[in-house]
């Protein structure tokens, strides 16, 4: 099944640390894809971006010198550039737009603007009820759903830093990726990392670098037209749970068995189907419970199913080739950069991580404590 | 560590956002070393009251707004904790304990675990309430072991810190 609206345009703005203004790093992101999809700024009539200010569409519109038909700033951390495929989708499929850019862009490493303690509005409850004790926001939760993990099921952390070990290999093929060039991870490295938030160190965690990207959508109709293949956008969920660290009865089970299943069920396949899964890793727990979320394991099977080697270059099971947020980049939010790299693998584009013969891809993102979902599944003709 | 009496962490006395209108009473039970949970009566049967954290201008379950409030028992077990290492702010020492807590009324809160060694904390171990006081005269509860741990609750190598 198709959406009939396709991904036509992708890029990365520059990476790492940057020592450029967020506006400035958008701008990059959304120059180089559309020059990817042959589209100029004058084609743009819907933007859907986050994290710019508190009026992000706008400002960003504004500063692009356009007035578009239709934006999109919901904020719901790193998974809303999922959520954004499908809101576009739907606006173009309505004729309320006809070329979205969704973008995102950031320069926390560079502005060093990252908290551990995240960022909690006074008159919220988790501002009484939560944040006074000291949790890392949102470290701490995802070191708790960890936790509850590897007693659930009788894992050990040694196969769960297997996540960070595998994306580190497909960083090492990933010239653009902030760890390239560093050498590979071993589990041991990941164990003796420095404790933050037990049983997670820091190299279990993701990342804290500049960056971002943008994607370029319109119908698939046009899309045909243009220079890229096309990247249908086949299906789409979300799910949205908490914000306390207190609402979710289960830490092991999260939303994206509820996005997953939308997701896969509007675009007609399975996980078995899938060639290459971009799934967010803000943490290496996230990945283990995401895929068992989505459906491509079992409940507590997720570690055995990422082990030997699978979700390594050259593995049957290929998984966050980029390197991931763990080794690649992360921007403080993700979920663009998941779109990019599997664009980039379904047009055949990846270089030496490419996976041969990519048709289907997933990418799905996670925002804040494991309380927003969004999956999306992309196809290119086989 | 801090004193047995769970009543004066070392040092832990952060700032703490003023109540509103809806979490008001809940804080100023706190001033008595009580802990209390919302409860709809509406909504309540069986042998518990259906309890809320935080509380809230509504029942989750049923919508109303008619809340009550009841005491806790202040008993529950651990759901899942994990030792920080790296404050989020100048005014915390490290390391200590976050916690999910499930109390015995089936509500879980956030808090932290106190008078063990960090790293000693697992899964389901019994704790009981205590309180960190603040300089405005509301108190933060705090849990502390409540018993000792039975054989079901023994440590599991795997979620032992830093193995």
């Amino acid at each position: 099944m198709s959406t009939g609206v396709a991904i036509v345009g992708a890029a990365e703005c520059d990476l790492g640390v940057t020592n450029r203004s967020i506006l400035g790093l958008q701008a990059q992101a959304v120059s180089r894809a559309l020059a990817d999809a042959g589209l100029t700024l004058r084609d743009v009539d819907g933007i859907a971006t986050t994290g710019v200010a508190r009026f992000s569409a706008t400002q960003l519109a504004d500063y692009f010198g356009i007035e578009p038909r239709w934006t999109d700033s919901t904020y719901a951390g790193g998974s809303v550039y999922e959520m954004f495929v499908a809101r576009a989708a739907q606006a173009i499929q309505a004729g309320q737009a006809e070329t979205v850019v969704i973008t995102f862009a950031s320069n926390q490493r560079s502005a060093r603007s990252r908290s551990l303690g995240g960022v909690v509005e006074d008159h919220t409850p988790e501002a009484q009820f939560e944040t006074p004790y000291g949790p890392l926001f949102p470290l701490s939760y995802y070191a708790m759903a960890a936790q509850q993990y590897l007693h659930k099921y009788g894992k050990t952390r040694e196969q769960l830093a297997e996540i960070a070990v595998a994306a580190r290999e497909w960083a090492l093929l990933n010239p653009a990726a902030f760890r390239y060039g560093k050498g590979p991870l071993t589990a041991a490295d990941v164990l003796g990392a420095p404790m933050i938030s037990s049983p997670l160190t820091a190299l279990d965690s993701c990342l804290v670098t500049d960056g971002g990207g943008a994607v370029v959508l319109t119908s698939l109709e046009r899309a045909r037209d243009l220079r890229r293949t096309p990247v249908e956008v086949l299906g789409y969920g979300e799910r949205t749970t908490n914000t306390s660290m207190t609402a979710v009865p289960d830490l092991t089970v999260t939303g994206a068995a509820g996005s997953g299943a939308d997701a896969f069920a509007r675009a007609g396949v399975t996980p078995a189907d899938i060639d290459v899964v971009q799934v967010y890793d803000s943490f290496t727990i996230t990945v283990a419970l995401t895929l068992e979320g989505l459906g491509f394991c079992g409940e507590g099977e997720a570690l055995d199913r990422i082990a030997g080697g699978r979700i390594r270059p050259g593995g049957d099971f290929p998984l966050n080739t980029s390197g991931g947020g763990l080794s690649y980049c992360h921007p403080g939010q993700f979920g663009i950069l998941l779109l990019v790299e599997a664009v980039r693998q379904l047009r055949g584009e990846a270089g030496d991580r490419q996976v041969p013969g990519a048709r289907l891809a997933v990418a799905h993102g996670t925002g804040g404590i494991l309380s927003t979902h969004a999956t999306v599944v992309l196809g290119v003709d086989g | 560590m801090t004193g047995l009496d769970g009543t004066k962490p070392d040092g832990f006395k952060p700032d703490v956002p003023a109540p509103d209108e809806i979490t008001g009473p809940w804080w100023d039970a706190t001033r008595e070393h009580r802990l209390v949970l919302q409860t709809c009566p509406s909504c309540a049967g069986g042998d518990q009251p259906a309890a809320q954290h935080p509380p809230r201008a509504l029942c989750i379950r049923c919508g109303s707004a008619e809340l009550g409030w009841a005491d806790a028992a202040g008993t529950g077990v651990v759901d899942a904790c994990t030792v920080v290492h790296r404050a989020p702010r100048p005014d915390l020492a490290v390391p200590y304990v976050i916690a999910r807590v499930r109390l015995d009324e089936g509500v879980v809160l956030l808090t932290r675990l106190q008078d063990r060694e960090p790293g000693e904390w697992r899964i389901g171990d019994p704790v009981r309430v205590a309180w960190a006081d603040l300089d405005d005269g509301r108190a933060l509860p705090v849990f502390v072991p409540g018993a000792a741990p039975s054989p079901a609750t023994a440590p599991s190598p795997e979620t032992k810190e830093g193995n």
